[in-house]
């Protein structure tokens, strides 16, 4: 037995608002405001009077299967968000993250699918690894769970993993990174993307040439003068990319930048697109909005990899995620327990959450600064990385039109409303998030993962039972 | 005056009222009494991550002669080398009532960390963090040379007095350097005119935003600047090897050639200059024997003067009451 | 400060400062009797050193200095210092950070001397307390001895003035300020309700 959702007054992609019918798994309907048919049509057992006799923004009776939404023409319908960069932690660090944990965050980000980073313990660099990850995915029921395979044996950067076997895995596994790392040695950076060919994979390179970086702590310019941390200059990060996209072009690969943080970072992939040179690339949240003018309050929650950058770069990634220069927006989701973070700027982990703040910071540096539309931003947190990751096909697919027989992997945000960020009220099991006590516009009222819903009123729900829980009659 | 955590913290009033009151702490030490019961009771806990014994002797010596009971935790033979996180180490020190804690670490930004974080509530004086700060080293060098450079040789009439004028160069491993971080600051605050003068290896990117001029070339600055005070940093002699943050110069003859202090610059600097280290100093490299032991060189007194410096700033951090309003803006 | 804590200058119909007890030509015949008492005392001034209590006990010991000059040849007219007590106190917990002043003393030392202290207002006693103990930091005096323009009474501590220029009787809550010409551009002692904050000791050692 599925749920019926009625979606009364949303507007897709932010447009027009209409009436949405999430059913069997699929988008049942699409019209215009107040012709979403009865319940009885979409449900046979159903009785036809309840959802039209239940209140706006209530569900029907317990026990019903016809849930009604009233969206005030006002809440946004997306499809649902895919991120092509999450560190799920699991195996290993379980006491940052759990895959369980991890996938019901991103739910509550909006999220259907995400692509959980190969640094794990073990390293997923083998089919084996890659099938453990996928499956505690689908046990868990939150998201769509698809491993990013490693390029080599244990991020070593020495030999190349077992990529065809986990391409041709349960996890089937089609993006490679061994994120964290860089694939510095330029011999197996083209053996990487040519291989990988075979079966329409692609290389995600973390871009950090390592020798320029050697202990470096944060972003390599005038705060870091002062504050008398190691610097980290963007030349690292920049002649990685420009190495790579010339790799890209001579052995005719794609290529994914992942993270890009640098004004010249984007110069490069803008001039790599403008040649045909098949790369996209990424820019997270935190980069969109953060500098490294953070770094003088020495609070290591501020510390990652890429580092924050001047406000000349984050001028820069906002343009050419405008522009299209970059593709995606990805979170680059990195928890990490108290004690990593609550100490020495040089003993804290690299890395912040990001799952639950995504879209809220999408819609307050882009979409509310008029540089994007919510179309926009579904291509950028949708679309993009769904086509980059090879998951937006088929029924089972995501980054998918909002169209009647799509599958119902969909997102209904309330962008009118804002939220103060509270770490230890997130939904992820660590805290680490660098946005502590800001408020952000954007709510994500419901996600629905192949008609399913795994938030509701705000709420995660369900979740590995498959089914909607308690919490369904919220009020929206 | 909570913490002193960095010389970029302090106005200039809050400068020059580190310095007299240092000057006074001086004039006591001159006596065959030297111990002060001001202090009485209070503890002072010295904090030590890294290895300065002649660090952790000034600040034990001011805490001692001000009557503070002193608690040396040293990360050698405790539990901070067996792993015990920043974190408990500053809630044991707060379950042990200290007044102060004197931190020395090899982490910019740890005695921030102690300062801000809630962990403790003592008053956290920085000995030294990582490539950051060292906010008593940099008030001992701006005390000797107002008592040369402005007093004469005597802190008498000094009192109230800034650096105004005065030209002071910096030389060496200024990259690495928290002794130049917070000389360059609070020279610069009190009125002084600052050169930095190193190989471009050996400056920080992000240099030029700072309140000073910048050299590659020592003679140059000896000709056109003539500093009042020239002083000498240390440099590692690891730093010119080509592993893991090395190759800065290519040998340690061409860096003494280049930026060395020898008899030759010496005679070429003014008659009235005065030659200044923080210690511990590399003879040979960037300073000659001549040099380090000149009659202008004051490099032994810097030690003594740094007594009367952190007896100061352990007063002006304890002395008064935790909560009556500052008479001052606090630092 | 509670609101209902009258300013000074709330009461136009009195001297801000209060009653004026001893004016311009009081001051300057208390310290000559004073000088004279101290040669009385001493059978001489050869050996007497004096010694202010800043603040205002710093003129107050000079101008003492010029009158022993006047009257007692064997007095060295440079045998006059000042005594910081600051580091000395017993109450600096319980006050903002004081400022260090400065300790001077005259060439000779104190060794074998005998020190007269010298202060504006005597009260609880706790300063001078606090400069003998500053004193035998300095050095052996043969003798101590103290000089205080006014002495207003209410002592916490086993001490009493050689040399008193003026007993004032005075309530706890009232507030004695000498001013003088070397430091607040005229000579006065006036007597006043006081309205600073409650809990600090008024007249001795405060305000500087």
């Amino acid at each position: 037995m599925t749920t019926t959702y009625i979606l009364r007054g949303v507007r897709p992609l932010g447009g027009e608002p209409a009436d949405v019918v999430l059913s069997g798994g699929q988008i049942a309907y699409v019209g215009a405001p107040g012709t979403a048919p009865r319940p009885a049509t979409a449900s046979p057992s159903g009785d036809p009077s309840v959802a039209g006799t239940a209140g706006p923004g209530s569900s029907s009776d317990t026990g019903t299967d016809v849930v009604e939404i009233d969206g005030g023409n006002r809440l946004v319908l997306l499809p649902g968000l895919v991120d092509l960069h999450t560190h799920l932690r699991e195996p290993g660090r379980e006491d940052a993250e759990t895959v369980y944990s991890g996938t019901r965050a991103a739910a509550a980000g909006g999220f259907t699918a995400v692509h959980a980073m190969a640094n794990t313990t073990p390293t997923q660099d083998t089919a084996g690894v890659v099938e453990q990850v996928w499956r505690l995915g689908r046990d868990a029921g939150w998201v769509d769970v698809r491993p990013v395979g490693a390029v080599t044996v244990g991020l070593g950067g020495e030999r190349l993993a077992e990529l065809g076997a986990m391409a041709d895995s349960a996890a089937a596994v089609r993006v490679f990174s061994d994120d964290g790392k860089c694939v510095h040695d330029p011999v197996l950076m083209r053996r990487a993307l040519e291989y990988v060919k075979a079966f329409d994979g692609v290389v995600a390179q973390h871009a950090q040439e390592p020798r320029l970086t050697e202990g470096a702590q944060m972003n390599e310019g005038v705060v870091s003068a002062e504050v008398g941390l190691a610097g980290w200059p963007a030349v690292a990060e920049e002649s990685i990319i420009a190495r790579d996209v010339l790799l890209a072009e001579h052995v005719g690969s794609r290529l994914h930048v992942c993270h890009l943080s640098t004004a010249r970072s984007v110069e490069i992939v803008r001039w790599a697109k403008s040649r045909g040179v098949e790369v996209t690339a990424e820019v997270t949240p935190h980069h969109l909005l953060l500098t490294d003018e953070r770094a003088r309050s020495y609070d290591a929650r501020f510390k990652v990899n890429p580092p924050l950058r001047t406000r000349a770069d984050v001028e820069a990634v906002r343009e050419g995620l405008a522009d299209g220069t970059i593709d995606v927006v990805a979170t680059d989701h990195a928890p990490h327990p108290v004690e990593d973070k609550d100490c020495e700027w040089a003993a804290a982990a690299f890395g912040m959450t990001g799952l639950e703040t995504a879209l809220s910071v999408v819609q307050a540096t882009m979409v509310d600064t008029g540089r994007m539309s919510w179309a926009d931003v579904a291509r950028v947190l949708s679309q993009a990385p769904a086509r980059i990751g090879r998951i937006d096909g088929g029924v089972q697919g995501h980054g998918r039109p909002l169209e009647v027989g799509e599958p119902a992997n969909v997102t209904l945000v309330d962008p009118s409303r804002s939220r103060t960020v509270r770490g230890v009220e997130q939904v992820t099991a660590s805290a680490n998030t660098p946005l502590e006590g800001m408020e952000l516009p954007g709510v994500v009222v419901a996600t629905f993962l192949r008609g399913r819903a795994t938030v509701l009123g705000g709420v995660p729900v369900g979740g590995e039972l498959g089914r909607v829980g308690e919490t369904e009659g919220v009020l929206l | 005056m909570r913490h002193l955590l960095s010389t970029a913290d302090l106005a200039k009033d809050d400068a020059v009222l580190l310095l007299d009151t240092a000057a006074q702490m001086a004039a006591t030490q001159a006596r065959e009494m030297k111990k002060l019961p001001t202090l009485r009771g209070r503890t002072v806990v010295n904090l030590f991550y890294e290895d300065s014994t002649r660090t952790r002797i000034s600040f034990e010596t001011a805490a001692k002669r001000l009557s503070a009971d002193v608690i040396n935790f040293s990360a050698k033979g405790s539990s901070v080398s067996k792993g015990e996180s920043l974190k408990d180490t500053a809630l044991t020190l707060h379950a042990m009532g200290a007044d102060a804690v004197v931190v020395r670490h090899q982490a910019s930004g740890a005695p921030h960390m102690l300062a801000h974080a809630g962990w403790l509530d003592a008053a956290v004086l920085n000995a030294g963090d990582g490539m950051h700060q060292h906010p008593t080293q940099a008030l001992l060098d701006a005390f000797t040379i107002r008592r040369h450079l402005v007093g004469g040789g005597s802190d008498a009439g000094t009192e109230g007095t800034d650096l105004a004028g005065l030209r002071v160069a910096i030389v060496g491993d200024v990259l690495h350097s928290r002794v130049a971080r917070s000389n360059v600051h609070l020279l610069h605050t009190l009125g002084a005119h600052v050169t930095l003068v190193a190989p471009p290896t050996l400056l920080p990117v992000g240099v030029e935003t700072w309140p000073c001029d910048v050299s590659y070339h020592l003679d140059e600055t000896i000709e056109q600047a003539s500093p009042d005070a020239v002083m000498m940093l240390r440099v590692q002699r690891e730093r010119m090897s080509g592993g893991a943050g090395g190759a800065f110069f290519p040998s340690a003859q061409e860096y003494s050639r280049k930026f060395g202090l020898g008899s030759q610059r010496l005679a070429r600097l003014p008659r009235h200059a005065i030659v200044m280290h923080p210690g511990p100093m590399n003879r040979g490299l960037e300073i000659s024997a001549d040099a380090a032991d000149h009659p202008r060189s004051v490099i032994v007194e810097q030690v003594a003067n740094g007594i009367a410096v952190r007896m100061a700033s352990l007063y002006l951090l304890l002395a008064g009451s935790d909560d009556a309003p500052d008479e001052r803006t606090s630092l | 400060m509670s609101p209902s804590t009258a300013l000074p200058g709330d009461r136009p119909s009195e001297n801000p400062r209060g009653t004026t007890v001893l004016e311009a030509p009081d001051i300057a015949r208390a310290l000559t009797r004073i000088a004279h008492e101290i040669t009385e005392r001493n059978k001489g001034a050869a050996d007497v050193v004096l010694l202010g209590i800043p603040t205002r006990g710093v003129p107050l010991a000079r101008r003492l200095a010029e009158r022993l000059a006047a009257v007692e040849p064997t007095y060295d007219p440079g045998a006059v210092g000042e005594l910081d007590v600051t580091m000395y106190r017993d109450d600096l917990r319980r006050h903002p950070t004081r400022a260090v002043g400065a300790t001077r003393i005259p060439g000779g030392g104190v060794d074998g001397r005998t020190v007269v202290l010298v202060d504006d207002v005597l009260f609880s006693g706790r300063t001078i307390r606090a400069a003998l103990d500053a004193l035998n930091d300095v050095g052996r005096p043969r003798a101590v001895q103290l000089a205080a323009l006014v002495d207003r009474g209410h002592r916490e501590l086993p001490i009493r003035a050689d040399f008193v220029g003026k007993n004032l009787p005075t309530s706890r809550s009232e507030r004695v300020s000498v001013r003088l010409t070397e430091t607040d551009g005229e000579d006065a002692v006036t007597i006043g309700e006081n309205v600073a904050a409650a809990g600090q000791t008024p007249g001795e050692g405060g305000m500087r």
